[in-house]
C-alpha cells in the first residue's frame, strides 16, 4: 500500500486550510506588541497602522479580481454577502419592481435568501439547469420580466464545480439594467475573474475557501454604473454604510493575503491541480458505471463529483473512512432526499444517493491520489458485493421497472 | 456521524453475505426499501421441514446501519423457528446497533425485510 499520512483532506470545497503564510500574518494583529488597534479609532497612531493594514487588505482582494478598493465591503463570510447583496438590491429597488431570477442549484445562502423576500411578498424564478449544471442563455432570457430588478446566478457551484457563462449572463442584465449579483464564493482565486470587463454589479467572495480563514468575506458593489443597496447591519456606518461592525483587521489582513497569494500562483496551481484531477478521473472511470456529475469541461481543476451506481453515498464514504470527502446522499436527514442539486440536473435519485465529492486543493499530493483510487475501487468493489441492485444490474433487470416498495 | 462500535464491526465484517435459489420451495426472499429512498434490503431465509431458519443471507444496497441491521438480523434468525423470528422488534435491533434517532429507519427495514421474507416462504408452502 502507498505510504501516505492519513487521514487525507479532499473536501476542500466545504473549507481550506489557512496557508501558512496567510496564519504567520494574522498572527501580528492580535497581541499588545502587534497592530490591534481599531482601524476605526483616528485619533492615534495605533488606529492608524490597523487602518493601513485594512487598505492594504482591501487592495489585495480588489486586485484578484481587477475592482476598485472602494468597492470592497467587508462581511462575515459569503453567507453574509448573498444575503445583504440579494435583500439589499431588492430592498432597494422594491419600487421598480419585485422580481427576482436565480437557479435552483444555488448555494443554501442565495435560496433561503430569495425564499424569505418571497415571504415579503417578491416573487422569484428559480431556473432549472441543463443536464450538464449549465445555464441555458435562452431559457434565462425568457425568465426576464418587465419587474424583474435583480439576477442571482453562481460563478462555481459549490457541490459540481461547473462554471457558468457569467459575462454573457451580465450582458442582458446590463442590457436590461437589472442588477446582476454573482455568488463567487468558489471561484475566487480558482477562475480569472475581471470585474473591469464583466458586467456584474455585486459579488460575493468568502475567504475559507481559498486558504485564508472563516469569518470573513466581502461583497464586490459596483460603483459604476453605481449599484444601490439597503443595509442589512445597522451600527456605526462602516463601510459606507453598508455593513456596520468593527471591522476584525486580523481576519481582514488574513483574506487580503490569501487574495494576493491565489493571484500570484493561481495559473501554476491550477495547471498541478487539473493534473491531480485527472489522474483521480482516470484511476476510476474504467470501472463500470461510473458517472460523471455535472460538466466535466467547464468546471474549475479541483472538483470531481462522481457517481458509483448501485453503491449508497454514505456506506461508501464509512469505507473511506481515512478520506475526507463529501456525498450527495442525506440519509440523515428526515426527508432522506439527496442533493437538490443533483437532482435539479435531471439525476435519478440512485445516482445521487451514490456520488461523492472529491475536492482537492494546494495541499494535496499525487500519493494521496493514488491512495484515494485504490481505497475508492476497493470500497466500491465490497460495496457491490453486498449490494442486491448491483445483482439485479447483473442479472439484466431493468431497476426502473421494478416495483419498489417505498417507505 | 459517529457510528457505534456495533455497526461498525458489522459494516466491515458483514456476516452472512449472499444469496439463495429465491426459487427454491424452502427459500423465502423478502426485498423491501426503494433505490431512490438510498436503502434497499434483501433477506433471504431457508427453513427446515421442523420450521426453523437453517440459514440466512442477506444483501443490502444503503448506509453502514442498514447494512449493520441486516447482517445482525440474519446472525439474530438463524436457528430460531419462525414464530420466534416474528416476535423480534426493529426497536430489538435498533437498541443491539445502538442506532440514533435519525436511523431508526434502518431497522424498521430489517424487521419489514425478515417478515417479507417469512411472508414468501409461507405462501408457498401454500401452493
Ligand atoms: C457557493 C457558496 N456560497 C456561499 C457559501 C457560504 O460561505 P461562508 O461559509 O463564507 O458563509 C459557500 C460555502 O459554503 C459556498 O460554497
Amino acid at each position: 500500500m502507498t505510504k501516505v499520512k492519513t487521514p487525507i483532506y479532499m473536501d476542500y470545497s466545504a473549507t481550506t486550510p489557512a496557508d501558512p503564510r496567510v496564519a504567520d500574518k494574522m498572527c501580528q494583529y492580535l497581541t499588545p506588541d502587534g497592530i490591534f488597534g481599531n482601524p476605526a479609532s483616528s485619533s492615534h497612531s495605533f488606529g492608524w497602522a490597523a487602518d493601513d493594514a485594512v487598505k492594504k487588505a482591501r487592495s489585495q482582494v480588489a486586485d484578484l479580481v481587477n475592482a476598485d478598493p472602494r468597492e470592497i465591503v467587508w462581511t462575515s463570510g459569503a453567507t453574509e454577502s448573498d444575503n445583504l447583496a440579494i435583500k439589499g438590491a431588492a430592498h432597494f429597488n422594491v419600487r421598480k419592481g419585485k422580481h427576482i431570477v436565480t437557479m435552483k442549484t444555488e448555494h443554501k445562502a442565495v435560496l433561503d435568501s430569495c425564499r424569505q423576500l418571497e415571504r415579503e411578498g417578491y416573487e422569484v424564478t428559480y431556473l432549472d439547469p441543463m443536464d450538464n449544471g449549465l445555464l441555458d442563455i435562452d431559457v434565462f432570457k425568457a425568465a426576464l420580466r418587465d419587474d424583474t430588478t435583480l439576477v442571482s446566478i453562481m460563478h462555481v457551484n459549490n457541490e459540481i464545480g461547473v462554471i457558468q457563462d457569467i459575462a454573457a449572463i451580465g450582458e442582458i442584465c446590463r442590457d436590461r439594467k437589472i442588477t446582476f449579483h454573482v455568488d463567487a464564493a468558489q471561484s475566487a482565486g480558482k477562475v480569472p475573474i475581471d470585474l473591469s470587463t464583466l458586467k456584474v454589479d455585486l459579488m460575493s467572495f468568502s475567504a475559507h475557501k481559498i486558504y485564508g480563514p472563516k469569518g470573513i468575506g466581502a461583497l464586490y458593489v459596483r460603483r459604476k454604473p453605481r449599484t444601490r443597496i439597503e443595509a442589512q447591519m445597522h451600527g456605526g456606518g462602516h463601510e459606507r454604510g453598508m455593513r456596520s461592525g468593527t471591522l476584525a483587521t486580523h481576519q481582514i489582513v488574513g483574506m487580503g493575503e490569501a487574495f494576493e497569494i491565489a493571484k500570484n500562483e493561481m495559473a501554476t496551481e491550477n495547471d498541478r491541480l487539473l493534473m491531480l484531477r485527472n489522474r483521480l478521473y482516470d484511476g476510476l472511470k474504467d470501472m463500470e458505471e461510473v458517472y460523471v456529475n455535472g460538466d466535466l469541461e467547464q468546471r474549475v481543476a479541483g472538483n470531481l463529483n462522481i457517481s458509483f451506481n448501485f453503491v449508497e453515498g454514505e456506506s461508501l464514504m464509512m469505507s473511506l473512512k481515512d478520506i475526507a470527502v463529501s456525498s450527495g446522499s442525506a440519509c440523515t436527514s428526515a426527508s432522506l432526499e439527496p442533493s437538490y442539486v443533483l437532482r435539479a440536473l435531471g439525476r435519478n435519485d440512485e445516482l445521487a444517493h451514490s456520488s461523492l465529492r472529491f475536492t482537492i486543493g494546494r495541499f494535496t499530493t499525487v500519493e494521496e491520489v493514488d491512495y484515494a483510487i485504490e481505497q475508492t475501487r476497493a470500497a466500491v468493489e465490497k460495496l457491490r458485493e453486498l449490494s442486491p441492485l448491483w445483482d439485479m444490474y447483473k442479472e439484466g433487470i431493468d431497476l426502473d421497472s421494478v416495483q419498489w416498495a417505498a417507505h | 456521524m459517529a457510528y457505534s462500535e456495533k455497526v461498525i464491526d458489522h459494516y466491515e465484517n458483514p456476516r452472512n453475505v449472499g444469496a439463495m435459489d429465491k426459487d427454491a420451495k424452502e427459500v423465502g426472499t423478502g426485498m423491501v426499501g426503494a433505490p431512490a429512498c438510498g436503502d434497499v434490503m434483501k433477506l433471504q431465509i431457508k427453513v427446515g421441514d421442523d420450521g426453523v431458519i437453517e440459514d440466512a443471507k442477506f444483501k443490502t444496497y444503503g448506509c453502514g446501519s442498514a447494512i449493520a441491521s441486516s447482517s445482525l438480523l440474519t446472525e439474530w434468525v438463524k436457528g430460531k423457528s419462525l414464530d420466534e423470528v416474528q416476535a423480534i422488534k426493529n426497536t430489538d435491533i435498533a437498541e443491539e446497533l445502538e442506532l440514533p434517532p435519525v436511523k431508526v429507519h434502518c431497522s424498521v427495514l430489517a424487521e419489514d425485510a425478515i417478515k417479507a421474507a417469512i411472508a414468501d416462504y409461507q405462501s408457498k408452502q401454500q401452493q
